[in-house]
């Protein structure tokens, strides 16, 4: 019994994290059409420089944010310097992310070593919360906590103000956006730079379950992308539903089925494909 | 003998009524125009036809046969071809390849990977004499990205006519060309024999009353005025769509 | 070309190294999964990032046959009907989309296909990997001296770009290069564009699986590595560095990456950074490619991956 409960708050606490990680590729894609292929190694970077920030001494919940900021930093900087070079050529774009997600893996490697870094969990969040025969890691619920919160802000940012509707109506119908001026390169670059901070802040916050190492990226890159497959491109929801999904399959199959647990994670991308191209809550077609 | 027959078409677009109780009857051999203000619903009625899009409703024959839900290329299997307003050619290939493209498209040699297409002489010879139709058989070499705008305009209608069409979708063929052009078209399509029969939708009037001896007007997605010539264009109505809002 | 197949044919003579024999067979190998690759980014305007599953799916099946006790001849046959089961099912899933979704669902197929190869340790021997005890004996040849193996490798990849040569002329391949450039008039023409996509794939994954065998029998042992990302992105860079307007587009391509490879990974550990420098470099600074005559490729890839047949067009374009 209580194996279904811990499994079911490490699933939990994944999809909170899955969540920081596909919303912004959700977003990225949804509003760039470009699948970035970056993303991975952009979480696992942020993972990295949340290592380096820690082992300067800094508070966890800063280095997070500062991890976040240096990565919206080098997001904005691809975005601007090689992205928008290539305006318009979709294929060309995406070919470029996925040198830079080669590029990024190797010298993480290089800068870090090949070691698994684990990540201390803050002090004020380890141990646990007792309600009777269960316990509930602190810092699983901080994580399912922090994932709510941003998904509650970027509902309201995307619902409630002009940046919002302005990103919502790119996603929804990329051709008359550009048609009404709306100032798209500025957009793009705000999206994508937004959705690496999303990613590096995941990373950072991955540290204490997952730990850091060389690969995190090519692992987190499919998740990813069945998540956003599977929820439909540029909908919150969509990635939020994939995300939590996607955390109990992972969990309950390396428990249930080590073996084929990483195949039947792709099982519901092809259900989705079959059924449902655009996704659960997509609204273009992939 | 109904040529093309619509009945009660409809289509929406994310809620919005494009097509709405549409009918329309084209006899075989007819020369029907198509007209009516932008945002009419002429090119829509023309993607339902070719099955570019499902129909939310209603039925559309082709010769007797009820092609409301058979997949676009069947439907050029059955004898429908069509125009595009803008070209969507191969540039890459020359003029004489992208009609042989064409006449491949019904013929069961496009599934064959050992021969080659250069050597099907009969196709080739076919092309060739498509070619000669529209007065392009001296280009026949030439790559399509090289010959001028009206040029490729006769080779949109070449790859229509080398279908051996029954009926045939015409989507503003003198769109963008010069009068000399025009006529030029004018001749090739007067050409076409009575077997096949002609809708076209044009928005330059004079040259296209000169083509129609129908007219259909439409307007927000349905038909209405519809006759000969002369009475669809002494019809108050008509001056009023065009006239009027 | 007469002297350079001469020249090709006769490189053990000429090069007396067997290290630079053995690279030239691995060129030709990599070439031969190039082309196939080929078929789909350059004739069909499909990329595949997961085509290295495909590859890697031979080498597998045959490696696991032999080391069952099945005879080489069998293994192969088994193995390529195998590779050409799994290109199906590669086929029916990622043609579920046009464009850009192409890309995503072949990498995600590719990394499930990685996945079962790594994890699934019971099947696969997992990062462990499956020796092949020794190379086939066709009719009798031993394959084991570098020599004669290029050779061998050599034949096959003449005959495949025979048979490329001949689909790029026959009517089919004029029909997918008509359903690279403008799908949506090829279906008003009567062709069925999904059908014909799905043929090549097959056609794609038949070579890579031919190209498979070929790697496998030349390092006699597969890892899950041969599955992964960075070997979709190699032959990718392959076949967009060479160019996609020619036939000696995809060996050029091999031969250079090959031999960068094998020049980095003297000098410099990090392979994937390289790689990844050079996809950039490439995709922006020569997006033509490295073959003259692949100019086309560039405007290509525009026009498939920007005429997607829209599913809900605005009224207000309608006349």
């Amino acid at each position: 019994m209580t194996l279904w409960i811990i499994l079911t708050i490490n699933s939990i606490a994944l999809g909170g994290l899955l969540f920081l990680l596909s919303a912004g590729f959700s977003l990225i894609f949804g509003l760039m059409r470009i699948p970035n292929l970056t993303h991975g190694a952009l979480f696992m970077l942020g993972a990295y420089f949340g290592v380096t920030f820690l082992r300067l001494e800094f508070n966890f919940w800063v280095a997070a944010l500062l991890s976040a900021l240096v990565l919206g930093v080098i997001g904005g900087l691809i975005e601007r310097l090689l992205l928008r070079r290539l305006a318009g050529q979709e294929l060309a774009q995406v070919l470029v992310t996925l040198g830079l997600a080669f590029i990024i893996a190797d010298l993480c490697l290089l800068i870090w070593t090949g070691d698994p870094i684990p990540l201390a969990t803050p002090e004020s969040l380890r141990g646990v919360l007792r309600a009777g025969d269960v316990v509930f890691p602190k810092y699983r619920l901080a994580v399912v906590a922090i994932g709510v919160i941003v998904a509650a802000v970027m509902w309201f940012m995307l619902e409630r103000t002009r940046l919002g509707a302005l990103i919502r109506a790119g996603v929804d119908d990329p051709e008359i956006a550009r048609v009404m001026g709306i100032r798209v390169s500025r957009l793009f670059t705000a999206v994508f730079s937004f959705g690496a901070a999303l990613a590096g802040f995941a990373g950072v916050l991955s540290g204490p379950i997952l730990s850091v190492y060389p690969g995190l990226d090519a692992e987190m890159l499919p998740l990813a992308l069945i998540i956003v497959i599977l929820g439909g491109a540029g909908s919150l929801p969509g990635a939020l539903l994939g995300s939590f999904l996607i955390g109990f399959i992972y969990n309950f199959g390396q428990a249930m089925f080590p073996e084929i647990a990483y195949v039947i994670l792709f099982l519901p991308m092809v259900i989705v494909l079959v059924v449902r191209p655009q996704g659960l809550f997509g609204r273009q077609s992939l | 003998m109904s040529a093309l027959e619509i009945r009660g078409l409809q289509k929406s677009f994310s809620g919005l009524r494009v097509i709405s109780d549409l009918s329309l009857n084209v006899a075989s051999g007819e020369r029907r125009l198509v007209i009516g203000p932008n945002g009419a619903g002429k090119t829509t009625l023309f993607n339902l036809i070719a099955g570019e899009f499902p129909v939310d409703g209603g039925s559309i024959r082709l010769h007797g046969t009820d092609i409301t839900h058979l997949p676009a290329r069947r439907r050029a299997h059955l004898g429908l071809a069509r125009t595009y307003q803008i070209i969507t050619l191969f540039p890459e290939a020359s003029l004489r390849d992208n009609v042989a493209l064409a006449l491949l498209g019904l013929s069961s040699l496009r599934w064959n990977p050992l021969v080659r297409l250069e050597a099907q002489e009969q196709l080739m010879a076919r092309a060739q004499a498509v070619l000669a139709q529209v007065a392009l058989e001296s280009s026949a070499a030439k790559p399509l990205r090289e010959t001028p705008y009206g040029e490729q305009r006769r080779v949109e209608i070449a790859m229509a006519l080398a279908q051996e069409p029954q009926v045939l979708l015409l989507d503003e063929p003198f769109a963008g060309l010069s009068n000399a052009e025009r006529a030029d078209i004018q001749q090739l399509l007067a050409a076409i024999p009575r077997a096949v029969t002609i809708v076209m939708i044009e928005h330059d009037m004079d040259i296209a009353l000169e083509f129609a001896e129908q007219i259909t007007v439409m307007h927000f997605g349905s038909v209405v005025v519809e006759g000969e010539r002369a009475d669809v264009v002494a019809d108050v109505r008509t001056r009023e769509i065009y006239l009027g809002s | 070309m007469l002297i350079g197949l001469t020249a090709l044919a006769t490189l053990p003579l000429w090069l007396d190294s067997n290290y630079y024999i053995n690279i030239a067979s691995q060129i030709l190998i990599w070439a031969i999964f190039a082309l196939a690759l080929n078929v789909l980014v350059g004739w069909a305007g499909l990329v595949s990032l997961g085509h290295a599953g495909l590859f890697g799916v031979a080498s597998y099946a045959a490696a696991w046959l032999v080391v069952a006790g099945w005879g080489h001849l069998p293994a192969a046959f088994c193995a390529l009907a195998i590779t050409l089961g799994a290109a199906a099912v590669f086929g029916l899933l990622a043609l579920r989309t046009a464009g850009i979704g192409f890309i995503m669902i072949t990498l995600a197929i590719g990394q499930i296909l990685w996945g079962i190869a790594y994890r699934w340790i019971d099947l696969t021997n997992g990062d462990n990997g499956i020796i092949l005890p020794a190379r086939p004996l066709p009719f009798g040849i031993d394959l084991g001296v570098p020599g004669v193996f290029y050779l061998f490798t050599l034949v096959a990849f003449l005959l495949t770009l025979a048979a490329m040569r001949g689909f790029d002329r026959s009517p089919f391949g004029a029909s997918l290069r008509g359903t690279r450039d403008q799908p949506r008039r090829m279906t008003a023409l009567g062709y069925h564009v999904w059908l014909i996509r799905f043929l090549a794939i097959l056609y794609s994954g038949l070579v890579s699986g031919i190209a498979g065998l070929l790697f496998v029998y030349y390092h006699q042992f597969v890892s899950p590595h041969v599955l992964g990302l960075a070997s979709s992105a190699e032959v990718l860079l392959m076949v967009i560095a060479g160019g996609t307007g020619t036939l000696l587009g995809p060996l050029v391509g091999a031969a250079l990456v090959v031999i960068m490879k094998t020049v980095a990974s003297a000098y410099i550990e990090r392979w994937n950074l390289v790689l990844g420098v050079i996809f950039v470099a490439i995709v922006i600074f020569m997006p033509d490619g490295l073959v003259p005559g692949s100019v086309r490729l560039w405007q290509r890839f525009r026009l498939v991956f920007r005429s997607k047949p829209s599913s809900a067009p605005r009224p207000g374009v309608d006349t």
